[in-house]
C-alpha cells in the first residue's frame, strides 16, 4: 500500500466487497424481504382470514379463550390484529405442554376460535434468516453483525474513493459494460446512500449489547440484566398471592388505555398471574405508532381491580437516539407507501452489492477474455457470484413453492419448507459448477423469472385466493403478493434474455472511452 | 499460484495478513476500550454512558480499519491502533479507580 489514500481505500472496499459480498448479497434481501414480514405470513398460512374487528372485541375473545383453555398459567400473552396482520395471536406458558413451555395460537376473528393454519414459518424464517444465518446461537447474530460494520465501512471507503460523488451521481453510461456497471453501482449507491449509512448503522445498534460487552462490564460487571433493567425500565411483577380473584374485564382497561392516550393502537397485552389477586396486566403501544422503541408506551393494570399502576418509565436522551435508530432499522412505524420505500431501497441495496460483485470479476475477465479458460481463482468467484444471487432468487421462490406444494399433513412441514429452500440453494450451487458462467446465470435467471411469474398460477391453483379473488375482495395483502412475484419474474426474464444475448467484445473501446479511463485512477479496481 | 501471483511477494502477503489482523483484532481491542472509557466518564447516569459508549465504540472500529490499511507499514498500523488503545485503558483504569476506592 505504497500508493496514496484513495487508492488505500479503494483497495480496502474491493477486497472487503468481495469477501463478505456474498453473505451480504443474501442478509440485504433477506432483510428486504423482511419489510413485509407480516404480508408474507399472510400468504403462507391463507387460512387465516382478515375479518374488520374492533380492537376491545378482538381482546374479549382472546380472554374469553385463555380463560377456557389455560386458567392455570401462569403468563399470558396477546398479540392483537392490525392493518397488517390478519390474526389475533395468544400464547400462554404451560411447562407440560408446546415447544419451550410455551403454547401459542391463532384465533379467527370472527369465531373466536382457534384456527388450524398449515405448519409454516412464513415471513419470520427471511426475518431469522436476516440476522442468524440459520447458524447456531450467538454465531449468526456475531456473524451478521459483523458483515454490518463491513458494509459501514464499505460505504465510507466507497464515499472516499469517489471523491466527485455528485458529479459521477449524474454519470451513467449505459450499453458499455464494465462503464455501465461501475456508473449504476455509482448511481445507485449515492441515491439510497442516507438509507445504507442508517440501516448499517443501526444493525450495529441493534446487536451492540451482543458484540461490545466491555463497555456493560465497566458499569454493570456481570450484572447484564441490571443493564436491560435500566434499559428497558421492567418493573417487578409480584408473585402470585395463591389467592383467587377474578380477572378484569381487558376492553375495560383498553377502554382506560383510550381515554388516557387517545387514538393509541394497542400491540401487544401479557397478563402475569391470571387469575390471582396480584395479577397485572401491562399494555403495550403498538410499535406503527412511533418511529422509535418507547418503553414509555405501556400502561400497567391491578388485574384484579382494574386500577392503573402506572405507566412505563420515560426515555433519556441517549436511549431515544439508539431507540430512533432501532425503529428506523425495522420500519414498523411504516404505513404502506413507506413500507413500499422501504422495500425498494433494501432492493437498491441489494443491488450494489450485487453490481460490485459483478464488477470485481468482470474487470479480472477481461485480461482473459481471449483464453477459453478462467483461472481457478476468478471461477471460484464466478460460481460464488451465481449461487449467492441468482440462487438465492431460485431459493426463495422454492420456499414458496413449498409453502403451496408440500402436503398439511407432513411431520414437521414448516421444517420441510426451510429445507427446500437451503436444498434449492445447493443445487443452484452445483449448477453453477457444472455450467459455463454466462449459461448458468441465463438458465438460473430464466428458472427463476418461471419460478416468480407462476406463484399467482400456483396460488389460484391451490386456494381459493388466487388474483381473481383477492382483486374482487379488496384483500391488497394478498393481490400485493401475488403481483410483486409477477413483477419478480418479469425483471429476471429481462435479465436473463440479457445474458442470453450474446457479450459485446469489451475491448472494443473508442479511444475517447480509453482517454477517459486512463484519466480516471483509482476507481474501486 | 505462481502465473498469476509473480510480483507478489511473501513479505507483501504477511504485510496485508498483519494489517487485516490489526484491523480486525486490534480495531476490536481499540473500540472495546473506546466503549468502556466512554461510559466511565461520560458525565451521564450509567445507562446512558453505557449506551453512549456502545454506539460511539463501531466509529473507532471503522477509524481503525480505515487506518491500518492507509498507513505506511504494517508495524505503523498495529501501532496507531494499540497507542491510542493503551491510552483510554490507562484513561479508563484511572476513572475506574475514582469511583471504586
Amino acid at each position: 500500500m505504497k500508493e496514496g489514500f484513495r487508492q488505500a481505500m479503494a483497495w480496502l472496499h474491493t477486497w472487503t466487497g468481495l469477501l463478505f459480498g456474498w453473505l451480504l448479497f443474501a442478509i440485504f434481501l433477506t432483510g428486504t424481504l423482511t419489510y413485509f414480514k407480516d404480508e408474507i405470513t399472510h400468504w403462507t398460512q391463507p387460512e387465516i382470514r382478515s375479518h374488520a374487528v374492533e380492537p376491545a372485541r378482538a381482546l374479549d375473545m382472546a380472554q374469553r379463550y385463555l380463560q377456557a383453555n389455560a386458567a392455570q398459567s401462569s403468563t399470558w400473552f396477546i398479540r392483537m390484529p392490525s392493518d397488517r396482520e390478519a390474526a389475533l395471536s395468544v400464547g400462554y406458558r404451560d411447562p407440560n405442554g408446546g415447544r419451550r413451555g410455551f403454547v401459542s395460537k391463532t384465533l379467527d376473528t370472527q369465531t373466536g376460535q382457534p384456527v388450524e393454519a398449515r405448519d409454516s414459518r412464513g415471513g419470520e424464517f427471511f426475518y431469522r434468516f436476516h440476522f442468524q444465518l440459520q447458524m447456531p446461537h450467538p454465531f449468526g447474530r456475531w456473524l451478521s453483525t459483523f458483515c454490518a460494520l463491513i458494509m459501514l465501512l464499505g460505504l465510507v471507503t466507497g464515499i472516499i474513493t469517489h471523491k466527485k460523488i455528485f458529479k459521477e451521481f449524474f454519470t451513467f453510461r449505459p450499453g458499455k459494460g464494465q462503464r455501465s456497471w461501475l456508473d449504476g453501482h455509482n448511481a445507485i449507491g449515492v441515491l439510497v446512500l442516507p438509507f445504507h449509512l442508517m440501516i448499517s448503522y443501526s444493525s450495529l445498534v441493534l446487536f451492540m449489547y451482543l458484540v461490545m460487552p466491555a463497555g456493560i462490564t465497566a458499569h454493570y460487571g456481570n450484572d447484564t440484566e441490571k443493564y436491560f433493567n435500566d434499559l428497558f425500565g421492567g418493573d417487578e411483577t409480584p408473585a402470585a398471592a395463591q389467592v383467587a380473584a377474578p380477572l378484569t374485564p381487558l376492553p375495560a382497561l383498553y377502554a382506560k388505555v383510550q381515554a388516557l392516550q387517545p387514538g393509541t393502537r394497542v400491540g401487544n397485552i401479557r397478563v402475569e398471574n391470571p387469575g390471582d389477586s396480584n395479577a397485572r396486566v401491562t399494555l403495550s403501544q403498538s410499535a406503527a405508532d412511533h418511529v422509535a422503541y418507547r418503553r414509555s408506551a405501556n400502561w400497567t393494570f391491578d388485574g384484579a381491580s382494574g386500577a392503573l399502576l402506572g405507566q412505563g418509565k420515560p426515555e433519556s436522551g441517549a436511549m431515544m437516539t439508539a431507540f430512533s435508530f432501532a425503529g428506523l432499522h425495522m420500519g414498523n412505524f411504516a404505513g404502506p407507501w413507506l413500507r413500499w420505500l422501504y422495500f425498494f431501497f433494501g432492493l437498491a441495496g441489494t443491488a450494489v452489492i450485487g453490481t460490485g460483485l459483478v464488477m470485481w470479476l468482470g474487470k479480472r475477465q477481461l485480461k482473459h477474455a481471449k483464453s477459453s479458460h478462467l483461472p481457478m481463482e476468478l471461477r471460484l468467484v464466478e460460481v460464488l457470484n451465481i449461487a449467492s444471487m441468482s440462487g438465492l432468487l431460485l431459493a426463495v421462490a422454492s420456499f414458496f413453492w413449498a409453502n403451496r406444494l408440500l402436503p398439511a399433513t407432513l411431520e414437521g412441514r414448516g421444517d420441510w419448507e426451510v429445507n427446500v429452500f437451503f436444498i434449492s440453494w445447493g443445487l443452484s450451487l452445483v449448477h453453477a459448477v457444472l455450467r459455463s458462467g454466462r449459461r448458468a446465470w441465463a438458465e438460473q435467471l430464466a428458472l427463476g423469472a418461471l419460478a416468480f411469474a407462476l406463484l399467482p398460477l400456483l396460488n389460484a391453483l391451490t386456494t381459493e385466493r388466487g388474483l381473481g379473488n383477492s382483486l374482487q375482495t379488496g384483500d391488497w395483502t394478498m393481490a400485493g403478493f401475488d403481483l410483486t412475484a409477477l413483477a419478480s419474474g418479469v425483471f429476471l426474464a429481462w435479465l436473463a434474455s440479457k445474458m442470453l444475448r450474446t457479450p459485446k467484445v469489451a475491448a472494443k473501446r473508442t479511444p475517447r472511452a480509453a482517454r477517459n479511463a486512463a484519466t480516471e485512477p483509482a476507481e474501486a479496481s | 499460484m505462481t502465473r498469476k501471483t509473480a510480483g507478489i511477494t511473501l513479505s507483501y502477503r504477511l504485510a496485508v495478513a498483519s494489517r487485516s489482523l490489526a484491523a480486525l483484532l486490534g480495531g476490536y481491542a481499540l473500540a472495546s476500550v473506546a466503549s468502556v472509557c466512554i461510559a466511565l466518564l461520560a458525565p451521564l447516569a450509567a445507562v446512558d454512558a453505557t449506551l453512549v459508549g456502545l454506539m460511539v465504540s463501531f466509529v473507532f472500529y471503522v477509524l481503525a480499519f480505515i487506518w491500518c490499511f492507509a498507513c505506511r507499514t504494517a508495524w505503523q498500523a498495529w501501532l496507531g491502533v494499540l497507542a491510542p488503545g493503551v491510552l483510554m485503558g490507562v484513561l479508563s483504569a484511572l476513572a475506574y479507580g475514582m469511583k471504586t476506592p
